[in-house]
């Protein structure tokens, strides 16, 4: 669906982007990731063909980008605005022919989407009659309208209470079970876990990680295991180098237990179920945060 | 295409249906006849002042005994047997050591101030009197006097192809003036509304939506366009409505004297020999070509506001706030503001002199110099080169601030410098 091959932009005096790739599926969500200033922004706005990349390819259906082929892309940037003396319907109606629909065609999405996300109420008024979270939804909704193959989310769930924003990741997961091709530029690492098929890590104009979310996990796994157990293990066991105990609730014990390479876990729990009664046992995979943290060194 | 249609239908339906719209609209024609008619009404009230004062005048040195001459608003009765001071204008006394040689002391006293024009008057009559007497006294006899004084008026008419035509410099100059007035006035106007526009684009971060759907340049072209086409409809509005009130005002300012358009015709056929003044001004003003300076000053208007509105665009874009356009305000409006100053004066004085003409070749200050020299006329291949100027520079400007315009809309946090601006036009993709 879309394919960046090798894109590279410089500034006067800075990379933004160097020799960057990624390729996106119809059906997928592609998590794009990267602290403030790592180059997503840049990356989407040549996606988007707002700017031109020095070097590189962008296709999209098969084929080079160009003109004609935006208005299959529904991009919802980080910094939302709308006009403010506007009313919702008149917006609505303006971005969508923008984006190449006719009128009759535009007034069917609108009423389908308003009806959908209870906003039918709002069509007349002006956008700073809303709250920020209507206003939010209102670019939300003119964002898909169009019935966008490639969808560009920066940030799609700031500024929603929980309850909208769960609506909004409904609506996210439909798009893709329809074939959307979904590229969500975010903060949230809960909600990267949660929505993306794929992540593609950017720091410094830099592609650093890229593949299937659960693959990347178990990349940057550390032999790191979980325990709970009832009874008490007080020997010290063989290949561990480091374990943690809590006690919960119901008596029984959650042990987090650093195993040393090489050691077999399969004897390590044969040395666990001599002592205790085991309930649980898991390996723990790094989360995504955690490799983020980890690769690009600062606090998200 | 399509979508410059679509913003410009935005611009222009968003604005026209705003209430300070409709209130200017219907506004503005009726100052506009007010400015009108406060013209017609000094050009008459200047003639047609047919206020007559009586001055009673006590003379002591005996020297006026026959009388002072009158003009056409004051008379003076000289020692009368009736002395109530109430039914006369004021008092003029002239002292008895008040000679033809050594005339001082003449006092006027009235219960209202004496206006400047009344002053000179008086003592224009006196010094005529005293004059007389004095040459009188050389020898001169009195019908020799009064057959010395004769009277000639010159009135201007013009000859263009072919046809006389009554011509009035102050005329033209009011004329002129006003039409360059307006276009400097609505420049400033659509000018800044573009640059508020697109001020409110980027600072409420709408571009960043919209400039995935839609071209910078078409974005720009389409607010620029949509706004021309509000103050087109606003001017057209106003001249139609104007031209309306003015028909209305026209008979109701000059009933009792004759329709200024058959005395015009009178004049040209050579009916009427002297013309009053006030005749004068009226078959001027409507002698002008109309035609030639509506078409002139809503080309003016259009071509000389996208020429500025590009580059008000252009800073508008540069900037993160409306506040901080000021500083690149000034540069650009300077042509506007000196060819104002310039049309005042240098224009007005010598409208096909070098400097007026190389002025309205210049795109920057055309609009309004061209604009003042209209009325005077001015020759075809002149107006035609000016306008194919204004054209080719509406085009090379816009091109320019769509270039700062594309890399200004996205940039955001410092206000960059000029030398930076200069080198986004260069800018690839």
């Amino acid at each position: 669906m879309l394919s960046v091959k090798s894109v590279s932009k410089h500034y006067a005096k800075k990379t933004a982007l160097d020799q960057v790739s990624l390729d996106a599926d119809s059906g997928k969500i592609i998590g794009l990731l990267g602290p403030n200033g790592a180059g997503k922004t840049s990356l989407i706005r040549i996606i988007t063909m707002i700017t031109a990349p020095d070097s590189g390819e962008v296709f999209f259906q098969g084929e080079k980008m160009r003109q004609e082929l935006i208005s299959g892309i529904g991009y919802l940037p980080e910094e939302r605005g709308l006009y403010r003396k506007m009313t919702i319907l008149d917006q609505a109606m303006y971005f969508g022919r923008l984006k190449g629909l006719s009128k009759a065609a535009c007034s069917e999405g609108i009423n389908y989407w308003f009806e959908r996300l209870d906003m039918m109420d709002w069509k007349k008024k002006k956008l700073e009659e809303l709250s920020k979270g209507m206003q939010q939804k209102v670019q939300f909704v003119l964002t898909i309208l169009h019935k966008p193959k490639l969808l560009i989310l920066d940030e799609p769930f700031t500024g929603f209470d929980p309850l909208n924003a769960e609506i909004i990741k409904n609506e996210i997961i439909g798009l893709k079970e329809q074939g959307a091709c979904i590229l969500l530029s975010t903060h949230r690492m809960e909600s990267v876990e949660e929505l993306c098929d794929d992540i593609t890590l950017i720091n410094n104009g830099k592609v650093i990680i890229q593949g299937e979310v659960n693959e990347v996990r178990s990349r940057y796994k550390k032999s790191e295991f979980e325990f709970v157990f009832k009874g008490s293990l007080n020997k010290s066991l063989k290949g561990v180098s480091e374990r943690s105990d809590r006690i919960q609730k119901d008596g029984s014990t959650r042990s987090l237990m650093q195993v040393q390479a090489g050691h077999s876990t399969h004897e390590l729990i044969q040395d666990i179920m001599q002592e205790v009664h085991l309930l649980e046992f898991r390996e723990m995979l790094p989360s995504i945060k955690d490799i983020f943290i980890e690769l690009v060194g600062t606090r998200i | 295409m399509r979508n410059i249609a679509l913003v410009t239908g935005r611009e222009y339906t968003s604005r026209v249906r705003k209430k300070s719209f409709i209130v200017m609209t219907l506004i503005g024609p009726l100052l506009l006849a007010a400015f009108y008619g406060a013209i017609i009404w000094l050009a008459m009230s200047d003639t047609q002042n047919d206020d007559k004062h009586e001055i009673l005048v006590v003379d002591e040195s005996g020297l006026f005994s026959q009388g002072i001459d009158p003009n056409e608003n004051l008379f003076f009765t000289v020692n009368p047997n009736d002395t109530n001071e109430d039914s006369y204008y004021g008092t003029l006394i002239i002292p008895s050591d008040f000679t033809i040689d050594q005339p001082n002391g003449a006092r006027y006293l009235s219960s209202e101030s004496l206006n400047i024009v009344e002053q000179s008057t008086m003592e224009n009559q006196l010094e005529k009197s005293i004059k007389e007497k004095k040459l009188v006294r050389s020898g001169l006899l009195k019908e020799t006097l009064d057959s010395l004084n004769t009277d000639v008026q010159i009135s201007a008419a013009k000859i263009s192809d072919g046809e006389i035509k009554e011509n009035n410099t102050m005329i033209n100059a009011a004329v002129g003036f006003a039409g360059a007035f307006f276009i400097y006035l609505f420049i400033f106007l659509y000018g800044v509304q573009v640059m508020k526009g697109v001020a409110e684009e980027k600072s409420n971060r709408i571009v960043e939506v919209i400039i995935s759907s839609v071209k910078p340049f078409d974005l720009m072209l389409g607010k620029i366009l949509g706004i021309a086409l509000v103050g087109l409809t606003q001017v057209l509005i106003w001249i139609g409505l104007s031209a309306a009130l003015m028909a209305i005002i026209t008979p109701l300012l000059t009933s009792g004297a004759m329709n200024p358009e058959d005395a015009a015709q009178l004049i040209q056929q050579g009916q009427i020999a002297a013309p009053s003044a006030q005749m004068n001004v009226l078959a001027a003003l409507f002698q002008l070509d109309f035609a030639t300076l509506i078409f002139g000053f809503l080309f003016y208007f259009i071509t000389g506001y996208l020429l500025y509105s590009a580059m008000f665009a252009a800073i508008a874009s540069a900037v993160d706030s409306e506040t901080d356009t000021q500083q690149f305000m000034f540069p650009i409006t300077i042509p506007l503001i000196f060819s104002i100053v310039v049309a005042q004066s240098v224009v007005l004085k010598d409208p096909n002199g070098d400097l007026a003409t190389w002025l309205s070749m210049i795109p920057f200050t055309a609009p309004i110099i061209m604009m003042v020299r209209l009325p005077f006329g001015v020759e075809n291949w002149q107006l035609v080169l000016s306008m194919l100027f204004m054209i080719f520079g509406f085009i090379g400007v816009t091109w320019l601030a769509s270039r700062i315009y594309r890399v200004g809309i996205l940039m955001y946090g410092k206000k960059p410098s000029y030398k930076e601006i200069f080198k986004w036009m260069t800018y690839k993709g």
